[in-house]
Formats: C-alpha cells, sequence, structure tokens
C-alpha cells in the first residue's frame, strides 16, 4: 500500500466501504491458517476453497478468506462460513469442493461435518477474541470494517488523556500477564511520571509452556493489540512502543510486522497520526527462548540488549524503565482489551465477570482434555465449567485427577477444588496463580510427584541465577525429587521440601522464583499420599517413576 | 564474492541498519544465527569489535538464552517440544526411542554431523501434543512409529554413525 495520510473521519469511511463490499457477497469462507492448522494442512485446504469456488463459478457470491483460530484446535483444520458461523471440522482438500458445492451452490450445510460441539462454545464470551477466526488478519480493512480503530478515532476526537485513563480505571481491567495490577492505575502512575520520553512496552513473551493465547492472538487479530497501544500511548504520553515477541512464534511475528506496516501506510502509526498531531510508532523486539523475559523488569533489560535479568524494585518501571525513563510494560491480552473498553465505557466492561475480576480471560486448555483450544470465558467461573463442560471431560474413560492452572510455576488442584471460581485471588487462596492463562488437564495416568518433579526442572533450566534460594534451592528440591522417584528417599525429605520450597517462595526477587515452588507445594498439600506412598511403598500408582534406571543402558 | 565475504557483508548491513546500537545487540545475533546457522567464538567476538562491546557481554547475552546455538546443528535437526501438554501426552518417551535407536542424548549430534537431537519449551502447539519437529515440519499428534519413519525418510537411507 502506498502511504496516504488519512484523517479521522476516514477511519469510518473505510469501515463503510468494506461493509459494503462485504455485502456484495452471499457467503464467506473463512479457513483457520494459524500455527494450529497449518501443520495439519490448511493451507491446503484454503487452495482447494479457492479452486472450487472458481470451478463452481461462485466466487462472485462466496469470498475465500485466510483467518486466525476459532479456537477448535483439537478438530483442525477448522473453516466457518457465514452467515449462521458454520463450523466445519477436520476438513481436508477432498472434502472442500464437496462443502462448496452443497453448502455455497445448493445452500444446504453438510451435516455430517459440522462441528458439534455446541458445550464448547456455550459458556464462552469471546471479547478479546472477537474477531478471531472471523477476519484476515492480514488485512486492515477487515479489521476497521469490524469496528476496529474507531477506539483510537474517538479518543482522539472527543476524549482528553485523563479521560481515557478514568474510562480504564472505571472498567476495573487487571493485567492479564498474571499478577492482575489495575491497569487504570497503572496507567496513572507512568502519566504523572514528570521524566520524558516515555514508553511502552508490549509482553508477548509467551514463556510459559502450554500456553498459547497469546500467539493465537497476534495471529488473528494483530490490530487488535496495535491499536490498545495507540490507545495506551495517548493516555499516558508515550511516542515509542517496543513489542517484545518471543522467536518461536514465526507465523505470529509475519503477521505483526505486516500489520505494523499496513498501520503506518495508512498514518495510524507515525509523526501525525490521522492528522491529528499525535505521534506513535511500534518497534519490534525479538525474544530469544528465556521464560525469565517475560517479568517485567526482565523485559526492559532485553529490549535494551541484556541478559534478561530482574532487578530490585522499587524503582518501578512507571518511574523507571527503558533506559530508565518512564515505562508501561502491559501484556498483549490487557491492550486487546482496551479498545472494547473506550467503544463501550468502562461501566459495561465492568459488569462483566465478577466485581474483584472484570472481564474475561483467555485460557489454552491442553492435557488430558476431549476438546483442547483456545477458551476465552468471563471471570468467576468456575474451574468444573472449564474442564467438564468447555473443556468436555477427561478421554480414553480415564478419570479427572488434577487441574494444573498457571503453566509451570502454577499449582496442581485436586477434584475438590473445581468448585473454585476462576479469578486471581480465589486461584492464589489455594496455591496456584492465574499466570499467563493455561490450563493442563491431568488424568489418573500422570503422577503428581514426576508432574511436580517436571516443573522444578523446568524452572532449574529457566533460573536467571541472580537470586541463591532460586538458583541453588531449585537444584536442591529437583535431588530430592530424584531421589523420591528412583526409590532413594525419606519420609523426612517431605518437610526438606516444604521449607525449601517456602524459603525460595519468599526470598526470590522475581516473579518466577517466588512461584517456582508452586507445584511442589500444592502437590504436597493436595496428593502428600502420593508422595508418601512413592517413599515408604516404593510405588508409583501411574507407573511413571522407578523405571528410569533400568531403562538406561 | 565468496560466501564467507558475502556472509560478513549481510552480518555488516544488519548491524549498520542498527547503526550498531548496543541496545540491538540480540536482533544481530538473532541475524547472524540466520546467516551462519550458529554462533561460534570467532563471530561473537567479531559482533563484540563492531559493536565496540567487550566479549564478555556478548558472550554473555549469546549464552544467557536458549534459543542461540553455540554449536554447529547437524545436518538434520529433530526437536522435541517438552512443554507441558507435550510431557503430559507422553513426549518423553518419543525422545528416549529416538536416543535410542540412534544412541544420541538431547542436545547432541551424532558425531558424522548428520543428526542433532534438541529439545524445546514449548512451541506453542499444545492443542495438538505430542508434537516433534523433524527439520522445518511439525508433526502433531506424534507416535514413537511416524517420528521414527519420519526421521529414517530425511536422512534418505543412510543411516549416521553412532558411537
Amino acid at each position: 500500500m502506498e502511504a496516504t495520510s488519512l484523517n479521522l473521519a476516514d477511519i469510518q469511511k473505510i469501515a463503510e466501504q468494506e461493509v459494503d463490499f462485504e455485502r456484495a457477497y452471499k457467503y464467506r469462507i473463512n479457513v483457520c491458517c494459524s500455527s494450529g492448522c497449518v501443520p495439519l494442512g490448511a493451507l491446503k485446504v484454503l487452495k482447494a476453497f479457492e479452486d472450487a469456488v472458481k470451478e463452481l463459478g461462485v466466487e462472485k457470491e462466496c469470498k475465500v478468506a485466510r483467518t486466525g483460530c476459532p479456537g477448535t484446535c483439537a478438530v483442525g483444520p477448522a473453516v466457518m462460513i457465514e452467515p449462521g458461523d458454520y463450523l466445519y471440522q477436520n476438513v481436508t482438500p477432498e472434502k472442500a469442493r464437496e462443502i462448496v458445492r452443497d453448502h455455497v451452490v445448493l445452500g444446504l450445510p453438510v451435516k455430517e461435518m459440522l462441528y458439534k460441539n455446541e458445550a464448547f462454545y456455550k459458556k464462552q464470551q469471546r471479547l478479546v477474541l472477537r474477531n478471531a477466526g472471523k477476519i484476515d488478519p492480514q488485512r486492515i480493512q477487515d479489521y476497521i470494517a469490524m469496528g476496529g480503530y474507531s477506539a483510537i478515532v474517538k479518543c482522539l476526537a472527543t476524549m482528553t488523556p485523563q479521560g481515557v485513563i478514568y474510562e480504564v480505571s472505571t472498567s476495573g481491567l487487571r493485567g492479564r500477564g498474571g499478577a492482575g495490577f489495575p491497569t487504570g492505575q497503572k496507567w496513572g502512575l507512568v502519566a504523572r511520571a514528570h521524566s520524558k520520553p516515555k514508553y511502552i512496552v508490549a509482553n508477548l513473551d509467551e514463556g510459559d509452556p502450554g500456553v498459547f493465547a497469546n500467539r493465537t492472538l497476534a495471529e488473528a487479530d494483530p490490530h487488535a493489540i496495535l491499536e490498545g497501544m495507540l490507545i495506551a500511548a495517548y493516555a499516558i504520553g508515550a511516542e515509542k512502543g517496543y513489542l517484545y515477541i518471543r522467536s518461536e512464534y514465526p507465523l505470529a511475528i509475519q503477521t505483526l510486522q505486516k500489520a505494523i506496516a499496513q498501520a503506518r501506510s495508512i498514518s495510524l502509526l507515525g509523526d501525525n497520526i490521522l492528522e491529528t498531531g499525535f505521534k506513535f510508532d511500534v518497534e519490534l523486539r525479538f525474544g530469544a527462548g528465556a521464560f525469565v523475559a517475560g517479568e517485567e523488569t526482565a523485559i526492559l533489560a532485553s529490549v535494551e540488549g541484556r541478559r534478561a535479568m530482574p532487578r530490585p524494585r522499587p524503582p518501578y518501571p512507571a518511574n523507571s524503565g527503558l533506559w530508565g525513563k518512564p515505562t508501561l510494560i502491559q501484556n498483549v491480552e490487557t491492550l486487546a482489551n482496551i479498545p472494547l473498553i473506550i467503544q463501550n465505557g468502562g461501566v459495561w466492561f465492568s459488569k462483566i465477570g465478577t466485581p474483584r475480576c472484570t472481564g474475561t480471560k483467555c485460557f489454552s486448555l491442553t492435557g488430558k482434555t476431549k476438546n483442547p483450544g483456545l477458551i476465552e470465558v468471563p471471570m468467576g467461573i468456575t474451574l468444573r465449567e472449564v474442564v467438564f463442560d468447555i473443556g468436555g471431560g477427561v478421554p480414553e474413560g480415564r478419570k479427572f485427577k488434577a487441574v494444573l492452572v498457571g503453566g509451570p510455576s502454577g499449582g496442581c488442584l485436586p477434584d475438590t477444588l473445581l468448585e473454585l471460581p476462576v479469578d486471581y485471588d480465589s486461584l492464589t487462596r489455594v496455591g496456584a496463580i492465574m499466570g499467563s492463562g493455561g490450563i493442563v488437564v491431568l488424568d489418573d495416568k500422570s503422577c503428581m510427584v514426576d508432574t511436580a518433579k517436571f516443573f522444578t526442572e523446568f524452572c532449574v533450566d529457566e533460573s536467571c541465577g541472580r537470586c541463591t534460594p532460586c538458583r541453588a534451592g531449585l537444584i536442591r528440591i529437583k535431588e530430592i525429587f530424584d531421589g523420591i522417584t528412583q526409590g532413594d528417599a525419606r519420609v523426612e525429605d517431605i518437610t526438606t521440601l516444604e521449607k525449601a520450597g517456602v524459603y525460595i517462595r519468599d526470598a526470590s526477587l522475581c516473579g518466577l522464583g517466588q512461584t517456582a515452588p508452586n507445584p511442589v507445594l500444592t502437590t504436597l498439600r493436595y496428593f502428600k499420599d502420593e508422595y508418601l506412598e512413592h517413599i515408604q511403598d516404593k510405588k508409583c500408582r501411574a507407573g511413571k517413576c522407578f523405571k528410569n534406571k533400568e531403562e538406561e543402558v | 564474492m565468496s560466501t564467507d565475504d558475502k556472509r560478513r557483508l549481510a552480518l555488516e548491513k544488519s548491524m549498520k541498519e542498527h547503526n550498531y546500537e548496543e541496545s540491538a545487540l540480540l536482533e544481530i545475533l538473532h541475524r547472524a544465527q540466520e546467516i551462519y546457522g550458529y554462533l561460534d567464538k570467532e563471530l561473537l567476538m567479531d559482533i563484540a569489535q563492531s559493536l565496540h562491546l567487550p566479549p564478555s557481554h556478548v558472550f554473555g547475552v549469546a549464552t544467557f538464552y536458549s534459543y542461540f546455538k553455540l554449536k554447529r546443528p547437524g545436518q538434520h535437526v529433530i526437536t522435541g517440544c517438552l512443554g507441558t501438554a507435550c510431557y503430559v501426552k507422553g513426549v518423553d518417551e518419543i525422545m528416549r526411542a529416538i536416543e535410542k535407536e540412534y544412541n544420541i542424548k538431547r542436545g547432541e549430534s551424532t558425531p558424522d554431523g548428520k543428526l542433532s537431537l534438541l529439545v524445546t519449551r514449548c512451541i506453542g502447539a499444545c492443542a495438538m501434543a505430542p508434537a516433534i519437529v523433524v527439520d522445518d515440519e511439525m508433526i502433531a499428534k506424534a507416535t514413537k512409529e511416524v517420528v521414527l519413519q519420519k526421521i529414517k525418510e530425511v536422512l534418505g537411507g543412510d543411516k549416521p554413525e553412532s558411537r
């Protein structure tokens, strides 16, 4: 696209043009081409639909679009046909022609191929993922047609920066990166800081294994993140933003690069945004495989080109962040909520979820679940609803054993806690964390001791080494686990584990060390009998432990 | 111009684009790895000199981040995802089978440099766990049999030397 200078009213015009343009089509076929469906052959499916539409002579009434993820990763490649949101599962290139012939030409949806799992969507509330699977992430016009960039237009045309912060504070939105700090309050702190320039760092360093919510968001709706950054920049007075993304996400990187280029080309980013004199630009920064880089002071070090090691706070990044300047660090999911809050008002948002935890949260639902995928639920939904209603329970006739919430530093929760509402405070109370939104279901084939050991090993690898309790303490815990799983442990070791866990939690500087003992402490709290079984009877009821030695020749 | 010169020129271009700024060190290392495949000692010394940074700083950064490879990878690279979902779904068993079949450990290459076995912490393919990447192709919902067969295919008949 040529760089053109647009003004505030032009965005509305683009939206109207796009809507008219779309209206010319009777059907729209959305083929999910995200990282989930591509390895299953989505690009071939896309090509097959394009060919079929041409062959059957319906290209004038049926549009084939390359979209992001509708969340049903279990049944990919997934294809959605609008109107009516007919979702086809496990689509192959061969089936594409049949679907076009029956559904588009004859108007008869192919019932046998439809995704029948209504429960998967029923309890979800898709706000952040509003456009996921419905728009082409590589076309900025698609986003604008869905009301995109109207929020930044509203800010620039009618709101003061203070007004924007007021709206965000009213919404009750809390940071989605895991810690849950009130977003409006954070913006206020950075806005009031005297020093200049100010920076924004958008955090897409989704390092938690088992989590892919931010990646899916970036692949499906990159402009929602950029618009959130723009609004934040306007509110706090920043002129430069960095979007820190992990290198393991090539498709998300590509999508964002394209989105930034498109936004620049129609003056939504740059020196004179929509002819208002407002100035802001975004640069991508790439992570390099360090879990700790998601921590807020570590991410600053990484953006500055150094080792991602956390530093003590205060001073807080709001006063002294990138290169010592005031910096707003925000997870991309938090940012994607912002346009909605501006469009609909903070009061509207505050009514979703629970009074103390408003809005929704995206979760990657994986492990031993019938419907793995990406879900978005209102805060306060119970774990049971997530695991059994949306997730469909445990497959292969196995029994539910535990659910792991919050990634490698989260907690393993037993079935007695299934009625727990999912929100920041409730999860913290039982020893888990919201984290970046990973829910892994474990069945009775999983050993809780082995699971805790696995996470400890992860944290040993990823500890940056700065604080001794985390660096040395985790290794000690791992050694004890080696003993327990190889039949070389005493009952007193349990006390040592507990003590070490508490020391590491209390004496570490950053979130990694403070939460690293969570899997150990929660499994000790809820599954102590399994530890005792391992130690006293040298028995592992899941059959995972005590075999390492024999196998290694 | 020799291949070496061309590569060096591409690296120089990248450093120049970033004004030889210290803050672009990660970006420059990423680019260097793209160009050369891995970061050896000479290359890191070269970058340190060009950016006027102490070698200890450049080595510190390169060794801190696990994405940077300091050893030459094998001709074919198998990467096992050791993320939570893959682990729960039994990726460990597949990894052990590969280790046994080719007599290598995780993080190693066969002595003739034909095959490397690496691990990564989550590639985000959790809904299709377990995931194993063979060269650039991801195998979703992998099983021992499928993965071993695929490795045999990419190796094309010649079994790598084992120790």
